[in-house]
């Protein structure tokens, strides 16, 4: 099918080409729409055959257009600036050279100087050639409000001059760390859902896996190898994570027969490799948390003493509540829900996991396991009225009734 | 080459409280700056302090209306500027970022290039 063969080419080709055809455009808007250009025009062509190197076929059909539009505008005045980058454009060349500027694309979508909700648009937009009304959707907010952030990203990148370039050296640590954090946040976004009917949003985690994998095969640094296994680590359990009914299952109900083995002996190897690599990053203590999990044939098997240590060391590493949360709820797995009460008890008067509805969540667990089924009651209370994804507060509201028909 | 605007922002009351010791390291500061960044440095001045400030605004009619004080009071008020030459956006943040700006911060703005 020729059609299934353009849209596949879509998914998996559409940012290396327009990362190369932005090069001879250096105009984002112009880019775009020579590679829209492009796949309309393989639809056609590629009836006599599919080329061997879809990417290159549509990077030289899209530059060459790109070429012509520019000779005919030449006289034309332009809306916006040009892309500053260190280089002349190039000129197209054979298929086979063509430069893979994706890294360049990566850095200027998710430029600190731009707003994080604008770095993921413009990510999903110009690397995953997600339609306007499609990063909407996945952020749940309308198209024309969507279609003014992006615009509005694009001018500023154009008109403050932010380069199209891999930064330099002595700046790409900290410019890694932005990257990854816009891809991070994608694939929490998808993994859960903050609101709606669906816990997963798989769209939003195949294009945060495939962004991950892409950054990884450019630019293998520990931090970028530690993302993609955590969230093919993460990910691995996908199926398991609900029930037929769209009920929500507990890591401690999931049946691990169903984890996706082949994500989680990959996402072993990346962790091991990330770890190897020197002082751990977050999201490689991330990971090794996640390989924890994913080494251990049951729930009872599981080495809480070693989560709670990595928990201690990702805490150093990235203060954050939420980190701490989490560490309080694995000391409650290792020595008893007193002792997990007692560590979430410290955690009551930070002000940032106030609206948090897992705290309220992780309490009413321990409570619950106490046997003190008031107290736990009035904690699923609170937590159910912190979250809005319907699978999760449907699961807080079996708890809750679980207790209100066997009170102890 | 652009040029953007580096604006300094900063607590008056704070920077006044300080004493003489902060304000020798800011006047370091500036003077360091100035020599590291000489050939991309097209301008720059440090401004009297808020208290010095006239506002005035016209009505629809055209008819100015002269007052005291700042145009917009914030906590930390705009106390001076440098205009810069930078290829891009990365060159200005990096050469802004040794701009020293103790209690406060600072704000990069590209200015604007009108056709002929």
């Amino acid at each position: 099918m020729i059609a299934d063969a353009v849209a596949d080419a879509h998914r998996r080709e559409w940012g290396y080409v327009l990362a190369a055809t932005v090069r001879v455009t250096r105009d984002l808007d112009l880019a775009e729409e020579c590679v829209q250009d492009a796949f309309a025009k393989a639809l056609v062509a590629w009836q006599d055959g599919i080329p061997a190197k879809p990417g290159a076929w549509l990077t030289t059909v899209a530059r060459n257009r790109a070429l012509d539009l520019l000779r005919r505008e030449l006289t034309m005045r332009r809306a916006l600036p040009l892309l500053v980058e260190e280089q002349v454009a190039p000129e197209p060349t054979e298929p086979e050279h063509i430069p893979d500027d994706r890294l360049r694309l990566v850095f200027t979508c998710c430029h600190p100087a731009l707003a994080l909700e604008a770095q993921v648009a413009l990510t999903l937009r110009l690397l995953c050639g997600l339609s306007t009304a499609e990063v909407a959707r996945a952020f749940l907010v309308s198209e024309p409000t969507m279609a003014a952030r992006i615009t509005r990203a694009k001018k500023k990148i154009s008109q403050a001059r932010i380069p199209y370039r891999v930064p330099d050296p002595e700046e790409l640590p900290a410019r890694v760390d932005a990257v990854l954090a816009v891809l991070h946040l994608l694939f929490t976004t998808g993994h859960t859902a903050p609101s709606g009917d669906q816990l997963v949003r798989h769209d939003l985690v195949v294009r945060a896996l495939d962004l991950t994998r892409m950054l990884h095969s450019l630019l293998p640094t520990p931090e970028v190898t530690g993302l993609l296994a955590l969230i093919l680590l993460t990910d691995a359990r996908r199926a398991t994570r609900v029930d037929g009914t769209g009920r929500l299952l507990l890591l401690e109900e999931q049946d691990r027969a169903l984890w996706d083995r082949q994500a989680v002996d990959e996402g072993l190897v990346l962790v091991r490799e990330a770890l190897q690599q020197g002082p751990p990053g977050r999201y490689a203590l991330q990971a090794a948390i996640a390989a924890v999990h994913a080494d251990a044939a049951t729930w009872e098997e599981t080495d809480w003493r070693e989560i709670v240590a990595l928990y201690a060391l990702l805490e150093h590493r990235w203060p954050s509540p939420v980190v701490a949360l989490n560490r309080a709820v694995a000391i409650g797995m290792a020595d008893g829900p007193a002792a997990g009460l007692l560590a979430l008890a410290a955690l009551g008067a930070e002000p940032s996991l106030a609206s948090y509805s897992y705290l309220p969540a992780a309490r009413a667990d321990f409570l619950r396991r106490l046997g003190r089924a008031a107290e736990a009651r009035s904690a699923y209370e609170e937590a159910l009225l912190l979250t809005e994804n319907t699978v999760e507060r449907r699961f807080l509201e079996r708890r809750l009734s679980a207790l209100n028909a066997n009170p102890s | 080459m652009s040029q953007y605007l580096v604006l300094i922002y900063g607590d008056e009351k704070a920077n006044a409280e300080a004493g003489q010791g902060q304000w020798d390291e800011t006047m370091k500061g500036h003077n360091d700056f100035g020599q590291k960044h000489a050939e991309k440095l097209a301008g720059g001045n440090a401004l009297q302090g808020v208290d010095t400030a006239t506002s005035i605004r016209k009505d629809a009619a055209g008819a100015a209306t002269v007052t005291d004080g700042p145009f917009v009071e914030t906590k930390e008020a705009l106390g001076g500027y440098y205009l810069i030459e930078a290829k891009d956006l990365d060159e200005a943040i990096a050469v802004a970022k040794d701009v020293p700006s103790p209690f406060g911060g600072l704000e990069v703005r590209p200015i604007m290039v009108f056709d002929r």
